[in-house]
Formats: structure tokens, sequence, C-alpha cells
């Protein structure tokens, strides 16, 4: 039986619009809260039987290195290539065949480190992690064991509650994938795909400093960003480029550890949300009950939304750690740190404190716009030499707003930022009015073509031509001799009765300013 | 003319100039020996047509002037070199009808220089083995024969792992041999065969396309009837390779140019640890001999100290081990050579590994896992790994003495087929004076030095300071002059 547990936050639920992720802090620099003094109020708890419980999360993400070739072939890494024709003699672990490390994947590793504003070391090892698997063509898989390339770290995560809160890194070692295993293609045979097979990957591993699945999406969500701006993993979870693995254990608020179980195959962010849940949930059952959590791998069921056991303790890897004899240790020049560190991309949280100070945005909005790279690039374009505000509420009120609702990215806007500053630029010299704006924006998303064009194709240009003006509001007054009589004697109310019917009559292309200003004047006779 | 067969390569490759003889006559000559050699099992696989075509591309090279280093000198392979399109299989039954679609560096580079391949020679399994009795294709008999005290032959061993190499260099069906040394697989059956065998510094020869046994301590090296022809075949074989992250970008130098003869004022250490308990007198005698000769060629011999050697070849049934149950684990069936199928993927791994691995490598395989498990990895692994460290530095601390090192090759002549064979640590013992050299990654060389008492011949070690080969070869040259003139063995007289 299923037990209810009641999950206590005060956190808004999750949303599918990315907007409601970003925070409002309210300060011109990240504020950090050190997890010890979380305020009690914001804490995720789960109320067991026998009382409060606190989820304890840490995250060991594999990032897919984007790179040409693979780690330690030159074999190519493109997704989506057909099965088994991206595949070196290394890659296949033929005999004799020897790997050697691909310098760019090494650093595309030091870049994200930096990126994490994490430790890099000077000297690494690659060891073996030794295990048999059909899609494991050398019998072991080429890792970073004891001396990883990057150690600790540091991430911030937006929190939907508007705080920051900072996430320590553990490490990041390269290693190399798997193969893939078809069991869907033969009734009684399993198939192998090796284009998969020693494509670099980053395993990032955060210190257990999580505490809700909320936080939880938002490190990852976090990373994915980070990790985009660097141009060092795509980050796309549904291709697999991005995969986590999730450690969770419960403990009675600020008490000891629990035991972890590492629960993987993890492969959206919803399904994060879910599996934490599900398996802190499941801790807490099994201890209420006085039973014991096993340390143990686990194994996240999409279709049934469950974790369940991956192997018993007898069938427990042995993976007989050991330094790779074919690869000497990395070393790495401090020059070539320095080097990388000096190209790196403004990364998101100096950017949003950037479009505060300079754009004068508020936070939200700040976070909105960093939150992928191609947006904040895209804002600055639209924004540049024109009002920010203004060209802020475009962006993310007008444009991600619609583009979410087709489940676009800013990338694929059918509205260029160009196109869009144009559209804002004829708000500014008064061609169009602000609400006349929002249809040609409307119109320029369903056609893609620019405001200008679509203003003189519709004559949508604001009529500023007092004589015109004047000619339409002594139509309309000639049309309303009561009105007017009534203005007159007093009904000032119905001064937007006249501004209405002007703009009706203009078809709204006229100047509300002047209409104002003239009809004033007409309507005191 | 002068049995081509019985030729040095340096000779062969003079009168090939001198045009006194084609490479095909040579070729066609040796392909009549290796038929001739059968019975010896020295090759796993012949390949005459290759020979044959690269003969004759040979003498076009000669008559248009344009030949090339070793043009036309037709070697034997050891069967751990992937050669392209043809049959390699580590003297295993796992590797059942594997044919590389590459070529190794080191055969890559001997075809570039002119080398002609005989075919593929026999070895122990997978490298494993001081004997060449762990074959799936069955041992090798070495050239040289024993008498029992009866007075009948005694077939013996050539050595091991490299064998097959060893035994055809000797018996005169191959004019040199690629060999591959881990723990003494190359200076071993050298000795035992009376032949030159040269482990180059680790690092000079790339391992790219040689089957892997141990990768932090296997290297490629030569086997020759010379000291000359040595320094000539590793010249080739030497290089940088950007494919094998373990070889050392470094010029080879002028290995001809490094035999002067003169090693005057040369200090020449003598470990005195290699002087084991129970060693044969014979071997003592040798070893002296060999001090007497340098001596004499104006060296000086120094007394130095290998404190850790006692502990080289418990070292080394770890390390060794740890390696190769990981590099083996690539033969599981899925992708080439044996399957024996199962019900489940598990299964079939249990039968191809279990049927496809012979006895030796098996054994291996496991005391390789089980160092590396987890539990064990400090006491076994890791203390391996610290003591291989202490002895490398005893070797540097050494070197700060003397400029080489003199000790014997083996601890014996060539025993008999059958000896030793059940029980696997006398066979490691073969190993004790090789193996030090190996886990320092340091050069070694054996010379003949003529024969013991038995009647068969031993070797002496030269082990030199890192990428040092010029003087290991300048002292095995004038060690080797100072011996005379080797007999043939029985097989070839």
């Amino acid at each position: 039986m299923q037990r209810q547990g009641v999950v206590v936050s005060l956190q808004p639920s999750m949303t599918s619009n990315p907007l409601a992720l970003c925070p409002e802090s309210g300060h011109e620099k990240p504020l950090v809260f050190p997890l010890s003094q979380s305020a009690e109020t914001m804490a995720y708890r789960i109320q067991g039987e026998t009382g409060e419980w606190e989820v304890v999360i840490g995250l060991e993400v594999h990032a897919q290195v984007i790179s040409n070739a693979k780690l330690f072939s030159g074999a190519a890494t493109a997704f989506g290539a057909a099965p088994n024709s991206q595949v070196s003699f290394v890659d296949a672990g033929f005999p004799g065949m020897l790997p050697v490390i691909n310098e760019f994947c090494v650093q595309q590793a030091i870049k994200t480190g930096l990126g994490l504003k994490a430790q890099i070391n000077l000297r690494s090892v690659f060891d073996r992690k030794n295990y048999f698997y059909a899609d494991l063509p050398s019998g072991y898989q080429i890792s970073q064991f004891k001396q990883p390339i990057v150690g600790e770290g540091t991430i911030i995560l937006d929190l939907a509650d508007g705080a920051t809160r900072e996430v320590g890194i553990e490490r990041l070692h390269l290693e190399m994938d798997a193969g893939k295993s078809l069991h869907d293609q033969h009734p009684s045979k399993t198939y192998v795909d090796l284009n998969r097979a020693g494509v670099a990957l980053m395993e990032i591993v955060s210190k257990p400093d999580m505490r809700s699945p909320e936080e939880a999406v938002a490190y990852v969500r976090k990373l994915r960003t980070i990790v985009r701006y660097l141009g060092t993993c795509d980050g796309n979870m549904d291709e697999g480029s991005m995969r986590c693995d999730i450690n969770v254990s419960v403990r009675r608020p600020g008490g000891p550890l629990g035991t972890r179980t590492e629960t993987k195959n993890v492969n959206s962010m919803r399904f994060m949300h879910a599996a934490i849940e599900y398996e802190a949930q499941r801790q807490i059952e099994l201890i209420e009950e006085g039973g014991v959590v096993v340390q143990e791998t686990r194994l996240w069921d999409t279709a049934k939304g469950v974790t369940r056991s991956m192997r018993s303790k007898e069938e427990a890897h042995d993976y007989r750690y050991f330094p790779d004899p074919d690869l000497l240790p990395l070393v790495i020049e401090q020059e070539l740190v320095d080097q990388i560190k000096a190209s790196l991309p403004e990364l998101p949280d100096d950017k949003k404190a950037r479009f505060m100070e300079q754009y004068k945005l508020p936070s939200y909005d700040a976070g909105v716009l960093v939150a992928e790279k191609a947006r904040g690039d895209f804002y600055e374009e639209v924004a540049r030499g024109r009002d920010p505000k203004v060209a802020a509420n475009f962006v993310i009120g007008d444009l991600l707003g619609a583009l979410n609702k087709t489940g676009k990215d800013i990338t694929e806007s059918p509205i260029s930022a160009a196109d869009l500053g144009g559209l804002i630029d004829l708000i500014a010299d008064n061609t169009i009015s602000g609400r006349l704006a929002k249809d040609v924006f409307a119109l320029m998303l369903e056609t893609g073509k620019s405001a200008a064009v679509i203003v003189d194709e519709k004559g949508l240009r604001q009529v500023t031509d007092t004589g015109a003006i004047d000619a339409v509001i002594a139509q309309v007054m000639d049309a309303n001799p009561d009105k007017v009589a009534e203005y007159r004697s007093g009904k000032d109310k119905l001064f937007g009765f006249f501004v209405g019917q002007v703009m009706k009559a203009s078809q709204g292309k006229a100047n509300p300013a002047l209409v104002n200003e003239i009809l004033a004047v007409k309507l005191k006779g | 003319m002068t049995n081509l067969t019985h030729l040095s390569m340096s000779e062969a490759l003079a009168g090939l100039k001198a045009k006194d003889f084609t490479a095909l006559e040579l070729t066609n000559a040796y392909i009549a020996a290796v038929e001739a050699a059968r019975p010896l099992n020295a090759f796993i696989t012949e390949t005459p047509d290759i020979a044959l075509e690269q003969a004759k591309a040979s003498d076009a090279r000669y008559a248009a002037g344009t030949n090339l280093p070793l043009d036309g000198m037709p070697l034997g392979i050891k069967d751990l070199f992937c050669t392209k399109g043809v049959l390699t299989t580590a003297a295993s039954h796992i590797l059942d009808g594997f044919k590389p679609e590459y070529e190794s560096t080191i055969t890559e580079n001997l075809f570039r220089d002119g080398a002609v391949m005989l075919g593929k020679l026999n070895l122990d399994e997978f490298a494993m083995g001081s004997a060449n009795i762990t074959s799936y294709y069955g041992p090798v008999l070495n050239p040289w024969t024993g008498k029992d005290p009866a007075g009948a032959d005694r077939k013996l061993v050539p050595g091991g792992s490299s064998g097959g190499s060893a035994a055809s260099v000797s018996g005169r069906f191959a004019i040199a041999a690629t060999g591959t040394d881990t723990g003494g697989s190359i200076r071993q059956p050298a000795s035992f065969t009376g032949i030159v065998g040269l482990k180059p510094t680790y690092g000079r020869c790339s391992r790219w396309g040689t089957i892997a046994f141990a990768s932090s301590l296997d290297q490629a090296g030569p086997m020759t009837r010379t000291v000359r022809d040595a320094a000539l075949m590793l010249q080739s074989m030497a290089g940088f390779d950007p494919k094998d992250s373990t070889s050392v970008d470094m010029k080879v130098p002028d290995l001809l140019a490094a035999m002067t003869g003169d090693i005057r004022g040369l200090r020449v250490g003598i470990p005195k640890e290699y002087r084991v308990d129970g060693m044969p007198v014979e071997i003592e005698r040798v070893w002296s001999q060999g001090i007497e000769w340098l001596k004499a060629a104006g060296a000086t011999p120094v007394e130095v100290s290998l404190p850790h050697t006692k502990y080289a070849l418990a070292t080394y049934y770890v390390v060794a081990p740890a390696e190769c149950s990981s590099n083996l684990a690539r033969y599981d069936g899925v992708r080439f050579g044996l399957r024996v199928e199962g019900k489940d993927l598990a299964e079939m791994y249990e039968n191809t590994r279990g049927e496809g691995f012979g006895k030796e490598v098996r054994r291996r395989i496991l005391i390789g896992t089980y160092v590396l498990s987890a539990g064990y990895y400090d006491a076994y692994y890791l203390k391996a790994q610290k003591v291989r460290a202490r002895i490398a530095e005893d070797f540097t601390k050494a070197f700060e003495q003397c400029d080489i090192l003199l000790t014997p090759t083996a601890p014996s002549t060539a025993f008999a087929i059958g000896e030793k064979q059940d029980d696997p640590i006398a066979m490691y013992l073969n190993d004790v004076f090789t193996v030090p050299a190996s886990l320092a990654g340091l050069p070694g060389m054996s010379v003949p030095a003529g024969l013991a008492s038995d009647g068969l011949p031993l070797g002496l070690q030269l082990i030199g300071r890192p990428f040092d080969e010029e003087t290991l070869l300048r002292v095995a040259d004038v060690i080797e002059k100072a011996a005379g003139p080797q007999p043939l063995p029985p097989y070839c007289r």
C-alpha cells in the first residue's frame, strides 16, 4: 500500500513555464544562504508517520563533451549516425590498439572546471574500471578514479522562491562512454552499437548539498546553462548527452546522514523530480516500518514511475580500478589553464549581474534573460541603442511567452532580434502606437515578416497629420451632437468615449496623444 | 655458393648490394629452410607468397639503386604483432581466425625498410611463459639438443616467450626475428639458443598493434645472430609513434656508429645480489669470463648493489598478471576470434574464455584479478608498485657508480621439454635475472658467451641506462668479439 506522505513545501510547484523558475532575489549580487542556516520556513520536509524527514541529495551528472573526435580515438561523435558507422579499432577494443588522449577534450574539461570555479589539477591519472559487458569492448572503461582532472568547485542555484543557494562540486573527471545495447531489435538477441563507445564524458559529482527535488532540478538546470555557455556540452537530456545519477538519503532534520541509494537512468528533469520524491518516500516508509536502507544502485522505471533495485550485493561489481598503463599521467601546464581562463565567455552569474547593472533590469528579468546564452545575446541585440526595459518586456513578456507556447527556444524564433528591434523603433518614432505594436508583433510571429513591412502592407502607419485627425474628430462630433452637448454641459467622463470613437474611426492609426490634444480643444467649442 | 641462410644480416645485405645473389634467391633459400624446419614447430603461419612478393620488390630496388636499410632480409615475425590480412594468433585458441585489418607499427617500420616476412612465429600463449610450452599450437623445439645420462637425445625448450623467434634465428631459418620482452621473453630464449636478443628501453619501440600482455612492461626488440644485426634491426624498429602514448619522442641515435669497439675506462657494474644461492657453477664461470673479457678490453669492473633484487620476481608476478587480467578482458567472443555459445551473455563469456585461454593464461588472469580486487589492492598491487619504484631507484643509484651492468641472462641452460612444467614457481625463476631491468624499464641485452659444460649455449646480460642502447651495443660487440665464433646448433650441423 502506498502510504500517504505529505509534502510540505513553501515553494511554488514546478510549472512548465521556464520563466517561473527564474529568481527575483532583489540583490545586485547573488545572495547565498549557507545550507545550515536556511530558514526553517523555506525547508522542504516530508511528513512521515513518526515525524518530519529531511531529504539529502547529491548528483552525478554525466555530460557528453562537445568534440569532433572521441576521447581516445579519432572516430567521429555526431549524434544519430547509422549504427557502428563511427567506430575505430580502438573503440572496438581490437588487439594491440592503444588509446591516445584527445587534447581538445582535456581543454573542454578544464574549461568546464573553470566555469564551475573549481580547482584544476595539473596532474591527473586515468584508471581502468574493469567489468564485462557486450557494449564495453575492451572490458574496461577508462576513467579517472583517485586523481581527477578537476577538484572542488561551486555552483549557484537560482531557486524559484527568489533565493540563490550554493552547492558544492566534489569533482569532475573525464571518462569514456560505453556503447549501446539494443534489446529491441530481435526477439532473442541483443544488438550492440558502438558509435557512442569512447565518446568523452565529464562526470560532474556534486556534494550532498541539495535538500529538495526543486534544488536538484535547479542544480541540473544551472549546470546545463553553464556548460552550454561554455560550449563544452550541449546539455540535451533527451539525446542522452546529459544523464543524471541521483544519490538520495533521508534523515531527521539536521540529524546524522542516512544511508544513500543511487538511482540511475534518469533522463529528464521531470523524472528527476519524480524519482527523488519516490525514493525519499520509499526510504522513509522502510525506516518507519523498522527496516534499513541498503546502499545500492537502483534504476528509475520511467513507465511505472518507481525506482527498483538494479542488482543484488552478490552481483555487485568489483571494478578493480588501477592506473591505465597505456596512458601516462595527464600533466597540464598552468599556462594552458591560464589561456583557457582568459578565453572563457561571460558566465551566467556574471552576465546576470551585468544586465542588472548595465540595463537596470530587475533580478527576475535578468535571470530569465541569462538562463540561455542565446537569450541573453538576443536581448542584447534588441536592446542595443534602444530602451532596455522596453526591449526586456518584449523579449520576456511577448517573445518568450509566445515561444514557450509552441515549445520553441529562442534560436528557433520566427522573429529575429533585428526585426524585434525594428518594431520597438517604430513605437519610438511614433510610427505605430504601443497598442498597435502588439498586433504587429502577432503578425510578425505568424509571418516572419519585419514590422515595417507589416505596417506598410496593412496600412497601419500611425496618423500624425493633424489635418486628418481634425477631419475625423469633426466627423465624430457631427455624428454625436447630443454627446457633444452633454460633454459641454459638464459630463467630463465622455472624453474617453470621444477618444475611443476617433481611434475606431481611424482604425487605430491615429496618434493617441494628438487625438487627446486636438479633441480637448475641439470639444471645448 | 655458400649456404645463404648461414649469412648474418649484415653479410647478406653486403651480398645483395654486391649482386652476389638476389633477394629472391635469398628468400627462396629461407622458404626452403622454413619448410625443412617444420618439425621444430617454430612457425604458426608461413607466408611464402608474401615473402616472394616482397623479395621481388627488393630486387627491383636493388636494381634501381634505391635499396632500403633492410632490403630483402627474410624475417620471422613473432605472432604477437598484428600483420594486416595475415592470421594473428598470440598462440591462443581464443584468436582463432583473427586477421587484423591493420599493421603493427613495428612490422610497418620493418617493411618500410625493405624487410621480407617469412611468416608468423610461435610463442607462449599471449607471451606468458619461459619455455614456449604454453602455445595452443604446441611447443617449439630448440635447434640445440642435449644428451641424457644414457646418451640419448634430449629435446630442449627454446625458452620463452619468444621461442619461435629464437629457434628460427638460431636454426638458420630466419635471418632475424622480432621478439617481445615483458620479463625476459627476448633475452632468456636468446640465451637458450645462442643468439643475440635486445630488449630496448621501455618507450623506445611502439607497442601499437602488438597484442598486449602487460602494457607497462611489454617492449619489442630484435633477435639476431650478431650484435651488429641487432643494431641494424633496432634502428628500423625504434622510434616515436604518436599512436602509442608511452612511446618516447626522442631521436634514435645511429646505433651502428655506437659500436666503436672502444670500452676503455668504462665502468662495468657487477651486482652482488645476482650471485644467487645455488647458482650453477657454469653460470658463475661464464659470468667471470665475461668480466675478464671486458677488463681485457680496458673496462673497469665495479661491484654494485641492487638491494631490492630479491623482491623483483614477486613484484613482477603481481604487476604483470594485474595488467594482463585487464588487457585480456577484450577476448570475450563478441567481436572477433573464438566464440563458444551459451544460454546468455555471461555463459557465453565463460564458455569462450574457459575454452579459448590455456591453463597458464587463466592462471595469470586469476592472479591478476585477485591482486586488483577490493580488499587486496593495497596489499598486492599498490605494494608491488611501491617496490617497483624501489627497484628502479636501485638501478639509478647503481648507475652513479657504473655505466653498464653485466649479469648472467638466465640461471640455467635450456632445459628439456616437460621439465619444470608442473611447477609454475620453478618456471617463473627463469626470469630472475631479466625481470628487474624490465620492472625498471631499462634496456637489456643477451649476448652469446659460449657453451656450458653440457654443450649448450649461455648468454650474458647487459643492462644499460635508460635510452642508452648505444653503450649496450658497444659493450655487446666487445663481448661478441671476445667470445669468438659460436658453434652452430646440432640442428644445422
